[in-house]
Protein backbone atom coordinates (compact mmCIF):
# COMPACT_ATOMS: atom_id res chain seq x y z
CA UNK A 1 0.00 0.00 0.00
CA UNK A 2 1.18 3.62 -0.63
CA UNK A 3 0.99 6.30 2.37
CA UNK A 4 2.23 10.02 2.57
CA UNK A 5 5.05 10.03 4.44
CA UNK A 6 6.54 13.61 5.35
CA UNK A 7 4.98 14.69 2.22
CA UNK A 8 5.94 12.38 -0.48
CA UNK A 9 4.22 8.57 -1.86
CA UNK A 10 5.95 5.88 0.17
CA UNK A 11 5.18 2.16 -0.11
CA UNK A 12 4.80 -0.10 2.51
CA UNK A 13 3.20 -3.40 3.72
CA UNK A 14 -0.63 -3.67 4.77
CA UNK A 15 -1.44 -3.26 8.41
CA UNK A 16 1.85 -1.31 8.93
CA UNK A 17 1.81 0.44 13.05
CA UNK A 18 3.85 3.32 13.90
CA UNK A 19 6.71 0.89 15.74
CA UNK A 20 7.05 -0.98 12.68
CA UNK A 21 7.38 1.97 10.39
CA UNK A 22 9.85 3.83 12.19
CA UNK A 23 11.67 0.00 13.02
CA UNK A 24 11.86 -0.19 8.57
CA UNK A 25 13.29 3.23 8.31
CA UNK A 26 16.06 2.84 10.95
CA UNK A 27 14.28 5.76 13.21
CA UNK A 28 14.58 5.70 16.82
CA UNK A 29 11.55 6.27 18.13
CA UNK A 30 12.99 8.12 21.16
CA UNK A 31 13.68 10.68 19.23
CA UNK A 32 10.99 11.84 16.91
CA UNK A 33 7.66 12.84 17.40
CA UNK A 34 4.97 11.10 15.31
CA UNK A 35 1.79 12.68 13.47
CA UNK A 36 -1.24 9.88 12.12
CA UNK A 37 -3.44 12.41 10.02
CA UNK A 38 -3.26 15.58 11.20
CA UNK A 39 -3.28 13.71 14.75
CA UNK A 40 0.00 13.31 16.79
CA UNK A 41 0.39 9.49 18.12
CA UNK A 42 1.68 9.51 22.08
CA UNK A 43 4.79 6.99 21.96
CA UNK A 44 3.03 4.54 24.05
CA UNK A 45 0.63 4.08 21.19
CA UNK A 46 2.98 3.49 18.35
CA UNK A 47 2.36 -0.53 19.43
CA UNK A 48 -1.02 0.05 18.67
CA UNK A 49 -1.63 2.13 15.54
CA UNK A 50 -2.28 0.96 12.29
CA UNK A 51 -1.29 2.86 8.72
CA UNK A 52 -4.04 2.29 6.41
CA UNK A 53 -3.63 2.83 2.80
CA UNK A 54 -3.64 6.75 1.68
CA UNK A 55 -2.59 7.65 5.52
CA UNK A 56 -0.67 10.79 5.78
CA UNK A 57 2.44 10.32 8.09
CA UNK A 58 4.87 12.79 9.67
CA UNK A 59 7.96 11.95 10.83
CA UNK A 60 9.25 15.28 12.89
CA UNK A 61 12.30 15.67 14.98
CA UNK A 62 14.31 18.80 16.49
CA UNK A 63 16.86 20.48 14.69
CA UNK A 64 18.82 23.44 15.18
CA UNK A 65 17.06 26.66 15.39
CA UNK A 66 16.81 30.20 17.15
CA UNK B 1 21.02 44.31 45.48
CA UNK B 2 21.23 40.45 44.54
CA UNK B 3 18.97 39.30 41.35
CA UNK B 4 16.14 37.52 41.83
CA UNK B 5 15.60 34.18 39.18
CA UNK B 6 13.98 34.88 35.94
CA UNK B 7 10.70 32.65 36.68
CA UNK B 8 8.50 31.71 33.87
CA UNK B 9 5.36 29.76 35.08
CA UNK B 10 6.63 26.95 36.66
CA UNK B 11 10.16 27.52 36.40
CA UNK B 12 13.25 29.57 37.49
CA UNK B 13 16.52 29.97 35.72
CA UNK B 14 18.86 31.65 37.05
CA UNK B 15 20.35 32.90 33.40
CA UNK B 16 18.26 35.45 31.97
CA UNK B 17 19.76 34.64 29.06
CA UNK B 18 18.37 32.29 26.24
CA UNK B 19 19.91 31.18 23.33
CA UNK B 20 19.38 29.55 19.95
CA UNK B 21 20.75 26.39 18.38
CA UNK B 22 20.49 27.40 15.21
CA UNK B 23 23.17 28.54 12.16
CA UNK B 24 26.32 27.28 14.13
CA UNK B 25 28.86 26.12 11.42
CA UNK B 26 29.40 22.66 13.38
CA UNK B 27 27.70 21.19 16.36
CA UNK B 28 30.97 21.69 18.73
CA UNK B 29 31.04 25.60 17.96
CA UNK B 30 27.47 25.44 18.94
CA UNK B 31 28.32 23.35 22.19
CA UNK B 32 31.15 25.52 22.82
CA UNK B 33 29.13 28.87 22.81
CA UNK B 34 25.92 27.52 24.39
CA UNK B 35 28.39 26.82 27.20
CA UNK B 36 29.92 29.98 27.46
CA UNK B 37 26.66 31.93 27.66
CA UNK B 38 26.24 30.31 30.90
CA UNK B 39 22.12 29.95 29.22
CA UNK B 40 19.83 27.25 30.69
CA UNK B 41 17.14 27.30 28.04
CA UNK B 42 18.07 26.59 24.29
CA UNK B 43 15.41 26.84 21.61
CA UNK B 44 15.09 24.20 18.64
CA UNK B 45 12.73 23.51 15.46
CA UNK B 46 10.87 20.91 14.97
CA UNK B 47 11.49 19.50 11.50
CA UNK B 48 10.58 16.19 9.23
CA UNK B 49 12.95 13.65 9.72
CA UNK B 50 15.29 13.95 6.92
CA UNK B 51 14.70 9.78 5.36
CA UNK B 52 16.82 9.84 2.75
CA UNK B 53 19.84 10.53 4.89
CA UNK B 54 19.35 8.85 7.86
CA UNK B 55 23.39 9.26 9.23
CA UNK B 56 22.70 12.39 10.28
CA UNK B 57 23.23 13.17 13.59
CA UNK B 58 20.74 14.25 16.07
CA UNK B 59 20.63 17.59 17.77
CA UNK B 60 20.22 15.50 20.63
CA UNK B 61 23.40 13.69 20.88
CA UNK B 62 24.85 16.99 21.47
CA UNK B 63 22.40 19.05 23.83
CA UNK B 64 22.67 17.86 27.28
CA UNK B 65 19.17 17.93 28.31
CA UNK B 66 20.08 17.01 31.71
CA UNK B 67 21.67 20.52 31.29
CA UNK B 68 19.89 22.54 29.14
CA UNK B 69 15.93 23.10 29.04
CA UNK B 70 14.80 22.76 25.59
CA UNK B 71 12.16 25.21 24.13
CA UNK B 72 10.89 23.93 20.80
CA UNK B 73 9.78 26.51 18.22
CA UNK B 74 7.26 26.93 16.07
CA UNK B 75 9.65 28.76 13.32
CA UNK B 76 8.43 28.40 9.80
CA UNK B 77 5.24 28.45 10.02
CA UNK B 78 2.96 30.58 8.44
CA UNK B 79 -0.39 30.13 10.11
CA UNK B 80 -2.02 29.10 13.69
CA UNK B 81 -2.65 25.79 12.25
CA UNK B 82 0.54 24.52 11.51
CA UNK B 83 1.93 26.46 14.49
CA UNK B 84 -0.56 24.55 16.63
CA UNK B 85 0.69 20.99 14.33
CA UNK B 86 4.40 21.93 15.55
CA UNK B 87 3.42 22.35 19.22
CA UNK B 88 1.53 19.63 19.61
CA UNK B 89 4.43 17.56 17.59
CA UNK B 90 7.37 18.97 19.30
CA UNK B 91 5.68 18.31 22.82
CA UNK B 92 5.50 14.98 21.70
CA UNK B 93 9.51 15.19 20.83
CA UNK B 94 10.69 16.53 23.97
CA UNK B 95 7.82 16.00 26.46
CA UNK B 96 7.51 19.07 27.90
CA UNK B 97 4.56 21.43 27.64
CA UNK B 98 6.52 24.88 26.87
CA UNK B 99 6.58 26.50 23.22
CA UNK B 100 8.31 29.30 21.43
CA UNK B 101 4.62 30.28 19.05
CA UNK B 102 5.61 31.90 15.82
CA UNK B 103 3.44 32.49 13.45
CA UNK B 104 5.31 34.06 10.46
CA UNK B 105 3.09 36.88 8.80
CA UNK B 106 5.89 37.63 5.89
CA UNK B 107 9.02 36.27 4.45
CA UNK B 108 10.73 39.09 3.79
CA UNK B 109 10.21 41.08 7.39
CA UNK B 110 9.44 37.66 9.59
CA UNK B 111 7.58 39.71 11.57
CA UNK B 112 4.74 37.94 13.21
CA UNK B 113 1.18 37.83 12.65
CA UNK B 114 -0.44 38.47 15.46
CA UNK B 115 -4.00 37.31 14.76
CA UNK B 116 -2.96 34.06 14.05
CA UNK B 117 -1.14 34.59 17.07
CA UNK B 118 -3.65 35.25 19.49
CA UNK B 119 -5.64 32.86 18.09
CA UNK B 120 -3.23 29.84 18.15
CA UNK B 121 -2.22 31.52 22.14
CA UNK B 122 -5.85 30.49 23.16
CA UNK B 123 -6.04 27.46 21.36
CA UNK B 124 -2.47 26.29 22.88
CA UNK B 125 -2.95 27.35 25.99
CA UNK B 126 -5.78 25.86 26.67
CA UNK B 127 -4.66 22.44 25.76
CA UNK B 128 -2.04 23.14 28.40
CA UNK B 129 0.92 24.19 27.12
CA UNK B 130 3.40 26.47 28.39
CA UNK B 131 2.91 29.80 25.53
CA UNK B 132 5.97 32.23 24.55
CA UNK B 133 4.60 34.03 22.05
CA UNK B 134 7.37 35.60 19.50
CA UNK B 135 5.55 39.23 18.85
CA UNK B 136 5.80 42.65 17.59
CA UNK B 137 7.18 45.64 19.74
CA UNK B 138 3.00 46.44 20.16
CA UNK B 139 1.67 46.90 23.72
CA UNK B 140 -1.48 46.28 23.23
CA UNK B 141 -0.42 42.88 20.75
CA UNK B 142 1.11 41.88 24.13
CA UNK B 143 -1.57 42.95 26.41
CA UNK B 144 -3.85 40.94 24.53
CA UNK B 145 -1.43 37.50 24.76
CA UNK B 146 -0.80 37.74 28.18
CA UNK B 147 -4.85 38.02 28.64
CA UNK B 148 -4.96 35.12 26.64
CA UNK B 149 -2.77 32.90 28.77
CA UNK B 150 0.68 33.86 27.23
CA UNK B 151 3.44 32.44 30.04
CA UNK B 152 5.58 35.54 28.78
CA UNK B 153 5.44 37.94 26.12
CA UNK B 154 8.62 37.86 23.87
CA UNK B 155 8.60 41.23 21.57
CA UNK B 156 11.21 41.32 18.94
CA UNK B 157 13.84 44.02 19.41
CA UNK B 158 14.17 44.38 15.81
CA UNK B 159 13.25 41.59 12.62
CA UNK B 160 14.95 38.34 13.28
CA UNK B 161 18.24 37.87 12.66
CA UNK B 162 18.81 41.60 11.42
CA UNK B 163 21.17 42.57 14.03
CA UNK B 164 19.89 46.35 14.94
CA UNK B 165 19.62 46.36 17.91
CA UNK B 166 16.38 47.49 19.83
CA UNK B 167 14.60 49.54 17.66
CA UNK B 168 12.00 50.85 20.02
CA UNK B 169 13.24 51.12 23.20
CA UNK B 170 10.43 53.16 24.26
CA UNK B 171 7.62 50.68 23.34
CA UNK B 172 9.81 47.63 24.83
CA UNK B 173 9.63 49.78 28.06
CA UNK B 174 5.49 50.56 28.10
CA UNK B 175 5.28 46.62 27.35
CA UNK B 176 7.19 45.70 30.43
CA UNK B 177 5.56 48.50 32.29
CA UNK B 178 2.51 47.59 31.93
CA UNK B 179 3.33 43.59 31.52
CA UNK B 180 1.30 40.92 33.66
CA UNK B 181 4.19 37.96 32.90
CA UNK B 182 7.62 37.79 32.07
CA UNK B 183 8.91 40.51 28.93
CA UNK B 184 11.33 38.48 27.18
CA UNK B 185 13.52 40.44 23.70
CA UNK B 186 13.55 38.02 20.79
CA UNK B 187 15.25 39.00 18.14
CA UNK B 188 17.17 41.78 16.43
CA UNK B 189 20.00 41.78 19.42
CA UNK B 190 23.54 42.18 17.06
CA UNK B 191 26.16 42.81 19.59
CA UNK B 192 26.45 43.29 23.53
CA UNK B 193 25.66 46.68 23.65
CA UNK B 194 22.45 46.16 22.54
CA UNK B 195 21.22 42.99 25.03
CA UNK B 196 22.50 45.78 27.86
CA UNK B 197 20.48 48.21 26.58
CA UNK B 198 17.47 45.72 26.65
CA UNK B 199 18.14 44.62 29.95
CA UNK B 200 18.81 48.23 30.97
CA UNK B 201 15.02 48.57 29.64
CA UNK B 202 13.98 46.52 33.06
CA UNK B 203 12.92 43.47 30.64
CA UNK B 204 12.90 39.74 32.53
CA UNK B 205 15.08 38.58 29.58
CA UNK B 206 16.86 38.30 26.42
CA UNK B 207 16.78 35.65 23.64
CA UNK B 208 18.84 35.52 20.67
CA UNK B 209 20.69 32.94 17.92
CA UNK B 210 22.27 34.66 15.05
CA UNK B 211 23.60 37.49 17.11
CA UNK B 212 25.87 34.50 18.79
CA UNK B 213 26.06 32.20 16.29
CA UNK B 214 26.62 34.51 13.14
CA UNK B 215 29.35 36.06 14.99
CA UNK B 216 33.09 36.17 13.76
CA UNK B 217 34.10 33.91 16.84
CA UNK B 218 31.02 32.77 18.23
CA UNK B 219 32.40 30.97 21.32
CA UNK B 220 33.68 34.62 22.73
CA UNK B 221 30.31 36.37 21.35
CA UNK B 222 28.32 33.99 23.51
CA UNK B 223 30.58 34.72 26.45
CA UNK B 224 30.01 38.93 25.75
CA UNK B 225 26.40 38.13 25.95
CA UNK B 226 26.73 36.27 29.36
CA UNK B 227 28.02 39.62 30.45
CA UNK B 228 26.17 41.64 28.41
CA UNK B 229 22.82 40.30 30.19
CA UNK B 230 24.01 40.65 33.52
CA UNK B 231 25.33 43.83 32.76
CA UNK B 232 21.95 45.30 31.62
CA UNK B 233 20.13 43.80 34.14
CA UNK B 234 22.40 45.19 37.59
CA UNK B 235 22.52 48.92 35.93
CA UNK B 236 18.69 48.44 35.79
CA UNK B 237 18.49 47.22 39.29
CA UNK B 238 21.31 49.78 40.49
CA UNK B 239 19.25 52.68 38.96
CA UNK B 240 20.84 54.91 36.19
CA UNK B 241 21.54 58.85 37.19
CA UNK B 242 19.46 61.25 35.59
CA UNK B 243 20.12 62.81 32.25
CA UNK B 244 21.47 66.18 32.39
CA UNK B 245 22.32 68.76 29.47
CA UNK B 246 24.78 70.44 31.62
CA UNK B 247 28.33 68.87 33.80
CA UNK B 248 28.18 68.46 37.06
CA UNK B 249 31.85 67.99 38.94
CA UNK B 250 33.00 64.92 40.17
CA UNK B 251 35.33 66.50 42.32
CA UNK B 252 34.93 68.86 45.18
CA UNK B 253 35.03 72.63 44.49
CA UNK B 254 37.04 73.60 47.70
CA UNK B 255 40.88 73.89 47.49
CA UNK B 256 41.27 73.61 43.88
CA UNK B 257 44.96 75.14 43.36
CA UNK B 258 45.04 78.74 42.81
CA UNK B 259 41.85 79.24 43.68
Amino acid sequence: MTIVLNGDAFETVEQVTVSRLLDTLHIDPRRVAVEHNLVVVKKSAYDLTVISDGDAIEVVNFVPGG
Amino acid sequence: MPDSLLTIADKSFSSRLIVGSGKYATNEVMVQALEASNAEMITVAVRRVNLSDRSRESLLDHIDTSKYFLLPNTAGCYSADDAIRAARLGREAGLSNWVKLEVIGDEKTLFPDNEALLDATRVLVKEGFVVLPYTNDDPIACRKLADAGAAAVMPLGAPIGSGLGIQNSNNIRIIKEASTVPVIVDAGVGTASDAVIAMELGVDGVLMNTGIAGADNPVEMAEAMKFAVKAGRLAYLAGRIQRKMYATASSPLEGVLGS
